[in-house]
């Protein structure tokens, strides 16, 4: 026989701590951005942690400039369900003068392209070439960043974002 | 540590779904397949098994390899699951190998499955994502093709790196897996075919992208004792490495290249490194599994390879950790033809064509990726070339290497945070 198949409903809400990255988070309401460095190596993190990863030493609060750079990008065009209606989004890694590691976040203010028919398409440099349009509708490597804040914090990274300066 | 013999191997056709059989019988199909290939065998010789699968989002079964374990009558022999995201199914292979090199089993089974069709391919994406940081970057728009998207721009930045280069490792994986049957997207394609599919994340579009899958892969690890008794053509596992990285990739440092033997610091003079355009823990899993193995060169010194091509992007950033070409020449690798199989004609230009075959078997990219079962899948796969029974088990030998002496199988987790590399020699 056909194999029977049903459908099975699993939702469920966590209680979930920020926990030492907390400050971070609250960071964002006030418009900063906060990253950590090595109180032994001065190693300098743009995503925070609480311990060196290069020495194991503790790390202090260190605050990032508003301004950075796009270290690489992409624009996405399907995505996870939870993301799929905010599809075409933009992701870049961001670096920072002062800072040794880079921060993940959503470029906005860059239009990207869509089909008329809002159908995910391939965008006008299809074939994805540096130079050429860049697949994100102008974004490029190295392109001068600011960070922008919500003013409505959802405490959740995506309370920063970036934006053309 | 004593030497460690794989005497067989089974799988099951990778599928987009198989809802007529749950995980145990996928699995079971797959270990009696490995059973019938190897008569003289009984299963008391078994000691013990290691099973693996990645997710319990996608399976919503806890302990499922404990279901796995007593659907084929291993109980209650020790077991274990493993998990490593997309590595499982290479950790499982190397604890298998533990197992029996330590001398605490005189046979081990590895078994690995995933069943991937239980949700759809979007949440899949989300269930995959997971496996990303949930608070610095999940949030932000989880989702694994981007990230892959956003390493090999950095690339393609780098060192030139075509989005050309990268659908010629399309056409050449889908063309590979028109011969094997256990491929789940085999086809013919061109590099504008894969250009033209729908763009998934700039510059990878459906085409450069593995799929979600069900199915099941087994290896049997035995001693030298054991495999004496019941394998005429066994096949010795020589070396094994694996490596690590920080899970987010904005965490990775701009230093200096993990060297291998036949490099030099000077090739390397102005590159910061592994950045996010290479894999540190594939490079330090390449180095080890050499040093054990004694490859001095290993585009010299292997036959082929069955690397973990999840994206066409990453099959060339890999190329370049396994030292098969240096940091920056994976495209150019690609094009020159080396990692195709001899006498396919795959309607390309290719000067060196199939001088050291990658992914003869179609690779993730086109017998799929049901995640547990992947880096087992390639442990057979490697396992049948070096035996030369390609022919007995994929009803053809087109794919089968020219006495091949040496392979190389890689599985890679996350965005390169787990990766392993093991080396199996011919008999």
């Amino acid at each position: 026989m056909d194999p029977l198949i049903i459908q099975d409903h699993y939702e469920i809400d966590y209680r979930h701590s920020y926990a030492e990255d907390s400050p971070f988070f609250v960071a964002l309401t006030k418009g900063k951005l906060l990253g950590s460095r090595c109180t032994a190596c001065g190693y300098t993190y743009a995503t925070p942690r609480s311990h060196c990863m290069e020495c194991g030493a503790p790390t202090s609060w260190h605050e990032l400039p508003l301004a950075g750079r796009v270290h690489t990008y992409t624009t996405c065009h399907y995505g996870g369900e939870l993301f799929l209606k905010e599809t075409p989004f933009t992701l870049i890694l961001v670096e920072f003068d002062g800072a040794d590691t880079l921060f993940l976040s959503r470029l906005k203010g860059v239009p990207t392209p869509t089909h008329p028919s809002g159908a995910p398409i391939a965008p006008p440099d299809a074939m994805g070439h540096e130079g050429e349009g860049q697949g994100g509708g102008g974004v490029y490597i190295g392109m001068p960043v600011v960070a922008r804040f919500a003013k409505t914090p959802s405490f959740k990274v995506t309370d920063v974002w970036f934006e053309p300066a | 540590m004593r030497p460690v013999y794989m005497i067989s191997g089974g799988i099951t056709k990778f599928a987009k779904a198989h809802p007529d059989k749950d995980f145990r019988l996928m699995v079971k199909q797959a270990y009696d397949y490995a059973l019938r290939d190897v008569p003289k065998f009984s299963k008391d010789m078994i000691d013990g098994a290691v099973g693996s699968y990645f997710s319990d989002h996608f399976t919503r079964q806890l302990k499922a390899a404990s279901m796995a374990q007593d659907y084929l009558g291993l109980c209650p022999k020790p077991s274990k699951r493993i998990e490593g995201g997309g590595a499982t199914g290479g950790l499982c292979f190397q604890s298998a190998w533990e197992a029996v090199a330590s001398g605490r089993m005189n046979c081990c089974v590895a078994f690995g499955f995933e069943t991937m069709s239980r949700v759809n391919t979007w949440k899949g994406n989300e269930f995959i994502a997971l496996a990303s940081d949930t608070n610095f970057d999940f949030p932000v728009g989880g989702f694994y093709t981007g990230y892959y998207a956003m390493m090999v721009r950095r690339h393609m930045h780098e060192y030139g790196t075509t989005v050309e280069q990268m659908a010629m490792v399309s056409v050449k994986n889908h063309m590979n897996a028109l011969y094997n049957p256990y491929a789940q997207k085999a086809k013919r394609l061109t590099i504008k075919q894969v250009r033209e599919s729908p763009m998934v994340a700039t510059p990878l579009t459906m085409e450069d992208i593995c799929t979600m899958s069900d199915g099941a892969a087994v290896c049997i690890l035995a001693s030298e004792e054991v495999t004496a008794k019941v394998c005429n053509r066994p096949v010795t596992v020589t070396g094994v490495g694996s490596g690590s990285d920080a899970m987010r990739m904005a965490d990775r440092p701009h230093g200096k290249v993990i060297l291998l033997p036949h490099e030099r610091e000077s090739d390397y003079a102005h590159l910061k490194y592994p950045g996010v355009h290479s894999f540190r823990g594939g490079r330090m899993a390449a180095k080890l599994a050499y040093q054990m193995a004694g490859i001095r060169n290993p585009i010299e010194e292997l036959s082929f390879v069955e690397l973990h091509d999840a994206y066409t992007s990453s099959e060339i950033q890999t190329y370049e950790d396994l030292g098969l070409c240096k940091y920056g020449e994976g495209g150019k690798f690609v094009e020159s033809g080396v990692p195709f199989m001899p006498g396919v004609d795959y309607g390309l230009e290719l000067p060196k064509q199939g001088r050291l075959p990658v992914n003869p078997s179609g690779g993730l990219l086109a017998c799929g990726h049901p995640v547990g079962a992947t880096g087992l899948m390639q442990a057979v796969f490697a396992f049948w070339q070096l035996q030369g029974t390609i022919k007995k088990h994929l009803g053809n030998d087109r794919l089968q290497v020219k006495n091949p002496k040496r392979g190389l199988i890689h599985s890679h987790a996350g965005t390169g945070t787990y990766i392993t590399v093991s080396i199996l020699e011919a008999p």
